[in-house]
């Protein structure tokens, strides 16, 4: 067991750690950001707020859940604690410095637009996360007929037994679904202009922390061939650095604008 | 004589490793493009030595590149601003008439200066003693290629062991960090049949002694592959990492 305790505890142990939590995060945005779109759809949410029934009650999602959270947060602590050592190495800066010379930017600044990103985190979570355990979110009742398809919704004032409750009406021919209203707080949170901007502000973020972040993981695994490089390095780009924070982007916008 | 300049040095002048330096100003006139930039300063040197003041210290040796002692940090940049030289390869021409140069020794916890633009690097030499030894037979010479080497290996291994221990990776590095040398140092032996019996022992002594010098962590910005006078290529530090990771998980 020591020789692991030595391993991880080393300047490459520990960015293995780093490189482990991030990979493990950038795999995360993407069930994230896909099933965000369901935000999208012209269903009143319904899609969407069963969806987070889903996503808050099943237990293997619940476990990997509690599993992203100690990974956020190792992550954001151990890569700062890394940045206030690497400070230290060079306690005399130079006078001139000609960085853009010899490494793209997004590189030089994985701790700026990382505490950008923890910020980012801590509001997002407040309000979203926080607001739907632990908040007074509004109950909303669906009601789908199942002959054309066709969603009403309504407020709903009464009391539910769980987070969801799903029944069929036969007689009305009709499916009846009373959910939490996270898609009526999605909207409300994006009427607010400020918001959207700093929801803007942060993808760049993750746009140029990914850009960088998913390459170097590899490359700290040691993970760097040839062959495999240049897939590498277009999924850094296309999937992590635009894809993905452009349709996260897209999503308060759309609010805005709706 | 034409086409020759004068140019405006601010070059770091520190007593002592204990001292606090600062960035004196000095004009060179007369400076032919084709000296190269250590002769510069040699000229320089003579001038302050007439006037009775103490000439600027700095590190050199070979003058050819091979070295690894000229470590000057030139307008924001190991060696200045081309790719692929060491300073002492660096000619004038690269710079212009009215110039203004600002020199500094390379900065890092683990290479404290002596003095002026003069460096110890060796944290370089302990992390290389560290590595220890290669186990080789002795008695009579061995005839050659009695040992098969894959000719891509051959070959890689001679690019890793191209390292000259100059240091400007530490310098060029954001980090201070000393990864493009050491994984240099380890793959060079790592690649070869010889390398193969201490390889992952080496791994872990060598990074341990790493960190134990107070070089920064390693963030794959790239600048030391950029900045290497000897183009190392940043394939040595995943190297490196696998076997370090082979040598945790492995050992016992």
């Amino acid at each position: 067991m020591s020789s692991f305790t030595k391993m991880f505890s080393s300047s490459i142990g520990n960015k293995i750690l780093v490189a482990l939590t991030g990979l493990f995060l950038c795999s995360f945005l993407i069930i994230h950001v896909s099933g965000n779109l369901q935000l999208f759809y012209h269903d009143n949410g319904m899609a969407f707020n069963t969806y987070t029934v889903f996503m808050t009650t099943n237990p293997l999602i619940k476990t990997v859940s509690y599993i992203l959270y100690v990974s956020i947060l190792f992550h954001a602590f151990k890569g700062l604690h890394l940045a206030y050592k690497n400070k230290k190495a060079r306690p005399v800066s130079y006078a001139v410095t000609n960085a853009s010379a010899n490494s793209h930017w997004t590189s030089r600044n994985m701790g700026v637009l990382g505490t950008i990103l923890l910020v980012f985190i801590v509001v997002h979570m407040s309000d979203f996360w926080y607001e739907y355990k632990f908040g007074h979110l509004p109950f909303v009742k669906y009601e789908k007929n199942l002959t054309t398809g066709e969603i009403t919704s309504s407020p709903f004032q009464g009391q539910i037994s769980g987070k969801q409750e799903q029944y069929v009406v036969e007689a009305e021919n009709k499916e009846v679904t009373i959910v939490k209203d996270l898609y009526a707080e999605v909207q409300e949170e994006f009427k607010n202009p400020l918001m959207v901007a700093l929801y803007v502000i942060a993808m760049a973020a993750v746009s140029f922390h990914l850009f960088h972040g998913f390459k170097s993981g590899f490359q700290t695994l040691g993970l760097n061939h040839k062959k495999y490089n240049g897939i590498i390095r277009f999924l850094a780009l296309y999937v992590f650095a635009i894809i993905i924070p452009v349709t996260f982007a897209a999503m308060p916008v759309y609010f805005f604008l709706k | 004589m034409s086409g020759n300049m004068n140019l405006t040095l601010k070059v770091w002048r520190q007593k002592n490793k204990d001292s606090k330096g600062l960035l004196e100003t000095y004009n060179v006139k007369n400076i032919s493009p084709d000296m190269s930039f250590l002769e510069m300063f040699d000229v320089l040197n003579e001038e302050l030595i007439t006037k009775g003041e103490e000439p600027i210290a700095f590190d050199h040796d070979c003058r050819e590149g091979i070295c690894g002692m000229c470590s000057m940090y030139i307008n924001g940049r190991p060696h200045g601003p081309k790719r692929g030289v060491t300073t002492c390869q660096l000619h004038m021409r690269s710079f212009k008439d009215g110039d203004t140069i600002v020199v500094e020794p390379w900065r890092a916890t683990a290479f404290p200066v002596i003095k002026d633009l003069s460096v110890d690097r060796s944290a370089f030499d302990r992390i290389i003693a560290s590595g220890g030894f290669v186990s080789v037979n002795t008695g009579n010479a061995r005839d050659a290629n009695n040992i098969p080497i894959p000719k891509d290996d051959a070959d890689t291994a001679f690019d890793a062991a191209a390292c000259i221990g100059c240091g400007a990776c530490v310098a060029a590095c954001k980090n201070a960090s000393a990864m493009l040398f050491v994984s240099a140092k380890v793959s060079q032996l790592a690649l070869l049949p010889q390398g193969q019996p201490e390889r992952y022992m080496r791994v872990q002594s060598m990074v341990g002694q790493m960190d134990e010098e107070g070089f920064g962590n390693c963030t794959n910005t790239g600048a030391c592959e950029a900045e290497c006078p000897k183009g190392i290529s940043l394939s040595n530090i995943a190297r490196m990492n696998r076997d370090y990771i082979a040598a945790g998980l492995g050992s016992e």
